[in-house]
């Protein structure tokens, strides 16, 4: 009787598990922008946020240009037609309208939100020295530990903040790494993008916690457009992560968010992000589109920058966390673990543009596809005429589970200069039969010896996570690939 | 402990096993030789319930029915196979995957589980027990492990899982004389009056570490003979084909 009532307990909660569990809806009343895209709306946005005419300048240009580019379709992953005109493209909690001066006075439901999401906003309910911005559809509603931060001169807040705060510091960095021209979807956030994270760490100081952005999209109909910039000085270190998770809904929602990072001479920016969003049903209906324009430039000289990502969720994904390597000896490095199950698509990759002599980057890519999904990886390792001694190492291994998925990989290597080093790797594999029999016979059921296997195959990567986010990230792993053997 | 009546294995069509009956006591080990193509590794594959079999006739372990539960249940029962070739999987640490499966197996039995130092303290224990380099355990799961290697690490699986009833199939297949030693002093040192072996081999020389109990000479799916440790010896002498 005992074992029997185990078992239940242990389908319960496998059941529970392959649910989304982040999937809830918060019923919070919102202002949103008239649905559109338009000069009107662009208008709208930067009013309600009592923007300076340099930026509503600066929008207005990109949408000058947006009105120009046509929406690329090269990706491996096509969807429907999206009509940007039956978007919202700004929506924020009422009670954020008079912004509250603390987390007291935040409106109870937010903070319950991100209780459920696991994310204590309340500082005495903290993390272990994390400090945390929390986005919620389009603002920024609370960010913790900025005394602490202030102290060393350390700048953390939202974008909309440091655009009222801190102009100096926006206008000089801001598109500088993106140009308001870049692409379609960069070009579309120039234009309309509401809040996201701002980081500057001064000149040689190494921020004392980890800083940690944590995004989510609540309202329906709505596009989220954030932005994130963070600037190391000389000298200065940083460790940033950002989190993504998104209620179930039926349609397709649309994430198009811009990251921007500079690094000075000497500095290093460590920037990791576990995403999460809403993958769809098993049958792929639903589901965010996860179109996000990553780069970081090195521009100082000894400078380093190094992008960690786990992407697990989102109808399709299509980013390439990229590094322009411009300072000499500047150091760039992309490690990478997509999985993609039943009907969700991914083409991610990353972009390494070697233009400082000495420059070196490594890219270590872990692909798993199961049930009916699709993944690529694509990427570019391009090295100038003037990158002398410049070095790249990059493996891409794939795994596949079933034998109704996809695994491809396409690596660009463009290469001006005789004085450099590329290598590059591939591995294709399947978990076999017989390694899940062994695992069986040892006491491990099924889904336990999935997710050992898998998390063997991503240790390299898992390894780069700050500490506290390793362990969730094995988790989701595990969860992600739930009921897709057996 | 366990006990086989009439048991019949086909794997695409083609039959296997024709009719196989053994009875094992605890405290017994028994060995079963037999010739290429016998079934001696279906056997093994059938006891720990690996799928795509066509399987009839009556397994009971313990007085319960083996045939109806998942290879995982069956693990958690006490039943172990050290398999003639262990699989390697990359990345996971050989200490992890242990501790993974201990864990899996104490909590299947609602007893506690270990903590990391727990399970360090035990594991160090068996390693010099058995005299094996704890080296091993830092690497990952069989990478690169010679095929000595890969056999001892069976056996210290074996010591920690401590089953009820272990397979060997095929252990001593591709081990040198003094790998050969260290893994039967490995099993002779976890004979016990509660734990049972079926010693699956090809040669009569593993018998000279290992005494069993009974030897069984498979042939054919069938066991044709059984006796005493004498009969082992016998076998060697006369070769499998005066037995058919």
């Amino acid at each position: 009787m005992k074992t029997e009532s185990n078992i239940d307990i242990r389908a319960k909660e496998i059941e529970k598990l392959k649910k989304y569990k982040y999937g809830f809806i918060t019923d919070i009343e919102s202002i949103r922008a008239p649905k559109g895209l338009n000069e009107e709306v662009i208008r709208f946005i930067s009013k309600i946020k009592k923007e300076p005419k340099w930026m509503l300048d600066f929008r207005l240009k990109a949408f000058e240009r947006f009105k120009q580019l046509k929406e690329p379709n090269w990706q491996k992953p096509k969807y429907p037609k999206i009509d940007y005109q039956d978007l919202y493209y700004y929506s924020a909690p009422k009670s954020m309208d008079d912004k509250p001066k603390s987390l007291d006075e935040l409106d109870p439901k937010l903070l319950e939100t991100y209780k459920k999401l696991g994310i204590p906003l309340q500082e005495q309910a903290r993390l272990n020295g994390i400090a945390v911005d929390a986005v919620f559809d389009s603002v920024s509603v609370a960010t913790t530990f900025k005394g602490e931060l202030t102290k060393q001169g350390i700048i953390f807040c939202s974008m909309s903040e440091a655009i009222q705060k801190h102009p100096e510091l926006v206008k000089k960095y801001l598109g500088s790494v993106i140009p308001t021209t870049d692409h379609f979807f960069a070009t579309l956030n120039s234009a309309v993008f509401t809040d996201g994270s701002f980081v500057y760490i001064p000149k040689n100081i190494r921020c004392p916690m980890e800083l940690s952005t944590y995004f989510r999209i609540n309202a329906s109909e709505t596009g989220q457009f954030e932005r994130t910039l963070i600037i190391a000085d000389k000298g200065s270190y940083v460790s940033y992560l950002e989190g993504c998770t998104a209620p179930m809904r039926d349609e397709n929602q649309l994430h198009a968010a811009n990251v921007e990072l500079i690094a000075l001479d000497d500095a290093e920016i460590k920037y990791s992000t576990v995403q999460n969003w809403y993958p769809g049903d098993k049958d792929g209906k639903g589901g965010i589109y996860n179109f996000v324009t990553k780069r970081g430039l090195c521009e100082g000289k000894n400078s380093k920058i190094s992008w960690t990502q786990v992407e697990t969720g989102s109808a399709i994904t299509w980013k390439y966390p990229s590094c322009i390597l411009k300072g000499d000896n500047s150091i760039g490095e992309f490690y990478s673990i997509a999985i993609t199950n039943n009907h969700q698509k991914a083409d991610t990759g990353t972009k390494m543009i070697h233009l400082g002599k000495n420059t070196k980057s490594k890219i270590i890519s872990k692909g798993i596809s199961a049930g009916f999904s699709d993944m690529m990886y694509r990427g570019l390792v391009d090295i100038s005429s003037k990158a002398d001694n410049a070095r790249n190492f990059t493996q891409c291994d794939s795994l596949l589970m079933g034998n109704k998925c996809g695994a491809h990989t396409i690596p660009y290597i463009k290469n001006k200069n005789l004085q450099s080093n590329i290598e590059h790797e591939a591995t294709t594999s399947k978990i076999s039969d017989e390694q899940l029999f062994y695992c069986n016979q040892r006491g491990l059921n099924q889904e336990e010896a999935v997710s050992l296997i898998v998390n063997g195959f991503c240790k390299e990567v898992l390894q780069q996570l700050p500490m506290e986010f390793a362990v969730e990230a094995q988790k989701l792993v595990a969860i992600s690939l739930e009921g897709s053997v057996g | 402990m366990l006990k086989i009546e009439d048991l019949k294995a086909k794997i695409d069509n083609k039959d296997i096993l024709k009719g196989l009956n053994l009875e094992i006591k605890p405290g017994e080990v028994h060995a079963i030789m037999g010739p290429n193509g016998s079934g001696k590794s279906t056997l093994s594959n059938v006891l720990s319930g690996k799928k795509g079999y066509e399987i009839s006739g009556k397994v009971t372990f313990e007085e319960k029915n083996l045939l109806n539960l998942e290879v995982e249940e069956r693990a958690h029962k006490g039943i172990f196979l050290a398999f003639q070739y262990p699989l390697e999987i990359p990345g996971v640490n050989t200490n992890i995957f242990l501790k993974t499966s201990l864990n899996a197996i104490k909590k299947s039995r609602g007893e506690k589980e270990l903590d990391a130092i727990e399970f360090l303290k035990l594991v160090k224990q068996k390693a010099l027990d058995l005299k094996f380099d704890e080296k091993i355990l830092s690497r990952q799961l069989n990478v690169g492990f010679s095929g000595g290697e890969k056999k001892k690490n069976e056996i210290l699986q074996m010591s920690i899982l401590n089953p009820k009833l272990s397979i060997l199939d095929e252990t001593d297949s591709g081990l040198d004389i003094d790998a050969l030693k260290i893994v039967s002093e490995g099993v002779n040192a976890l004979r016990s009056k509660k734990s049972s072996f079926l010693i699956i081999t090809h040669y009569q020389r593993l018998l000279d570490y290992i005494k069993p109990d009974f030897v069984h000479v498979l042939i054919d799916g069938k066991i044709v003979k059984s006796g005493g440790s004498e009969l082992a010896l016998e076998l060697e002498k006369k070769g499998y084909e005066n037995f058919n």
